[in-house]
């Protein structure tokens, strides 16, 4: 995972809700092995509008994705997080965020921020207006910055000390193996196995 | 205080509490498809890793497998990849798989139970959303991606923060011809597609302790479209019932002794929940949805609804992108819509009782000409039932087409099982999504008695109707 301290870039406003895994990724892309490769899939249906938000080239370097309430619905197809960051997202703001969608971000250290939905709209006007403008994603001071504003928001502590650290969660869980081991001792006979 | 079901279960499981708030969880199955997975592997064996309990890991072949001649090879050369891949993967690491042609495979959601392996109490992961079904037997079930695939397959754990507790009671009982699939749709569309978002749902109340373990399937299914995490059911005689009639259960004694700690299993009447949801089941009828999501449902009875309808604005726009795509008039009947397929089957509805419930409205009747209606098994012993029972002359003779493959099939149409653009089909998966039965398909989700009936006269229908 790479690590993200403060990230600074342009921002593409996605003035949609409920933009659920499949529209992020249709699932006629899901059928790659691979965790990389996905950059032409992202939003593919989508992108096929002249008038979709990442086809303005104002918009195409962006690195920031704001979004509507309930961004990342529905599957768990981890390959939507792949796509937003091959394409070249490393953080997306949005007011709500589908559960499991927000698990794999953070798992792949795509930074997933939570903001008041008013913020999300004065962001959105605030990019619009000016394309150009950076947004800082500050996950060391937990704030982000645009326009002369501060945004503050918040992160399970967990999640955030591994993104800042590009720490492998694997690897800190395996640190406990005496827990689990002990744990798997207790464990009930009669609980089925598979084999 | 007392605690709710889905607390005792988590605090069963936890193996360690972190030090930030988070809860290693002890996972007792891992189940697995060829989607998501490879990529996991891959990591796994990258970093030295290997599997800590293939004996609690399952695999299936779901997703991309074909439907009409399991002989033939998938026609997909990234999909049959993945199925090459997930046969490599679980004999390498030792993982039992129910490859196609197995007579234990089919969908994940249903084999898993089918073969007995899910249990009240036990905590169960899959690399899919709707892995949330298997609540239905009170066990703590959570859809993950691929990464955490991977860290419940080097450590058997994951870490995961508490979720809070939403209980949803259905008093009553559902009027004639109502399923769990009308009652899901209802309550979607009462609390929104992220009414359950962060929340564990417990569906409680008389009539959803009346619902069948397969019926109460359907229900815990579409627990993720109300956008929670997991939906679960503590667990009854009917739940034990069906355990007793499965494969791979503990004998005499240890059956006894499972069955003590499972009658255990249910929510203090001190606990507190996080938030409440009451609906009455006498004020239900049969449901579908109009949108292009799930929380954009309404009675069939009902007229598609106007953008102005909604006094949110977001639900306004959102209205208005969803009629567009669908191609809906507002004030058409639902009863008016007219579609070109009928799709049954999925993990949502793709069980026998489904194919029962189907096969009583198509009794005698004919689909309509110039439609298709496509039936998928959820498993082959779901499709070996249905011929035991004759169900397959039913669909023969009304004209339907009785798939010998078990899989996703059209759910997810990542199989050649899709609709073409522009084409629009009743269906009883679990998700509308733009797409989601093809590019530029149109899906309105039904039970599959409606979309029996649906097949019959070629507009939405309710068997009521015929
Ligand atoms: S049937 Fe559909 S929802 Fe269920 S596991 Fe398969 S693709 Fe997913």
């Amino acid at each position: 995972m790479k690590k993200f301290t403060v990230h600074r870039g342009t921002a593409a406003p996605l003035r949609r809700t409920n933009v659920d895994t499949d529209q992020i990724i249709p699932v006629r892309f899901c059928a790659s092995t691979t965790r990389d490769g996905h950059a032409d899939a992202l939003f593919a249906d989508w992108r096929a509008d002249p008038g979709f938000v990442l086809n303005k080239p104002e918009h195409r370097d962006a690195t920031v994705l704001i979004a509507g309430n309930d961004f990342g619905t529905g599957s768990s197809r981890e390959y939507a997080v792949w796509a937003l960051q091959d394409y070249g997202f490393r953080a997306v703001l949005a007011p709500r965020y589908g559960d499991i969608f927000r698990a794999n971000s953070l798992m792949n250290g795509l930074v997933t921020v939570v903001l008041p939905a008013p913020d999300i709209e004065w962001l959105w006007e605030l990019v619009e207006a000016g394309p150009a403008t950076c947004v800082t994603v500050d996950l060391e001071g937990l704030e982000v910055r645009a326009g002369g504003r501060a945004f503050p928001f918040s992160l399970d502590p967990e999640s955030r000390h591994r993104i800042l650290g590009g720490i492998d969660p694997i690897g800190s869980t395996l640190q406990h193996e005496d827990d689990i081991a002990r744990y798997e001792a207790g464990r009930r006979p009669a609980l089925p196995i598979t084999v | 205080m007392g605690s709710t079901l889905a607390q005792k279960v988590w605090a069963s499981h936890v193996v360690r509490q972190g030090d930030a708030g988070d809860d290693l969880l002890y996972i007792d199955l891992q189940l697995l498809h060829e989607v998501n997975t490879p990529q996991a592997f891959d990591r796994l064996r990258a970093s030295g890793r290997t599997v800590r309990r293939p004996d609690l890991t399952l695999g299936t072949e779901d997703h991309n497998t074909p439907t009409i001649d399991i002989r033939r090879r998938i026609e997909d050369p990234e999909g049959r990849r993945q199925s090459e891949l997930m046969r490599s993967n679980c004999a390498e690491f030792g993982i039992p798989l129910h490859r196609l042609g197995d007579s234990g495979q089919g969908i994940v959601h249903v084999i898993a139970p089918e073969q007995g392996l899910t249990r009240p109490g036990m905590t169960i992961v899959c690399c899919d959303s709707h892995t949330t079904t298997l609540g239905a037997f009170g066990a703590l079930a959570f859809g993950i991606g691929a990464s955490q695939v991977e860290h419940v397959l080097a450590t058997q754990t994951l870490p995961m923060r508490p979720l809070k507790n939403l209980s949803v009671t259905v008093d009553g009982r559902l009027p004639e011809g109502v399923t769990a699939k009308d009652l899901i749709l209802a309550l979607i569309a009462e609390i929104g597609t992220a009414g359950g978002q962060g929340h564990i749902i417990e569906y409680r109340g008389a009539a959803v302790t009346a619902l069948s373990m397969e019926a109460r399937m359907t229900l815990c299914n579409m627990s993720v479209e109300a956008g929670s995490r997991a939906g679960l059911i503590a667990p009854d005689q009917c739940t034990f019932d069906y355990l007793a009639s499965r494969p791979n259960m503990p004998t005499s004694a240890a059956w006894e002794a499972e069955l003590a700690h499972w009658r255990t299993l249910r929510t203090d009447d001190d606990a507190v929940f996080d938030k409440e949801v009451v609906l009455n089941a006498a004020d239900l009828s049969p449901y579908v949805s109009w949108g292009t999501n799930p929380g954009q449902s309404i009675p069939l009875t009902a007229k598609v609804p106007a953008p102005d309808d909604f006094a949110d604005e977001e639900a306004r726009t959102a209205a208005e992108r969803a009629l567009a795509y669908m191609d809906l008039r507002p004030g058409t009947e639902m009863r008016d819509v007219t579609v070109d397929a009928v799709f049954l089957g999925s993990c949502t509805n793709g069980r026998i009782e489904d194919l029962r419930a189907a096969a009583d409205v198509l009794r005698g009747r004919k689909v309509t000409d110039g439609l298709h209606m496509m039936i998928v098994p959820g498993s082959v012993q779901v499709r070996r039932q249905a011929e035991e029972e004759g169900l397959d002359r039913v669909f023969a003779e009304a004209g339907a087409d009785f798939r010998a493959g078990a899989g996703c099939s059209m759910c997810a149409a990542l199989n050649e099982d899709r609709l073409a653009p522009g084409q629009r089909a009743a269906s009883t998966n679990n998700r509308n999504f733009e797409g989601r039965q093809g590019k530029g398909s149109r899906t309105h989700i039904v039970s599959p008695q409606v979309a029996a009936a649906t097949a019959v006269t070629g507009r939405l229908t309710s068997p009521s109707d015929l």
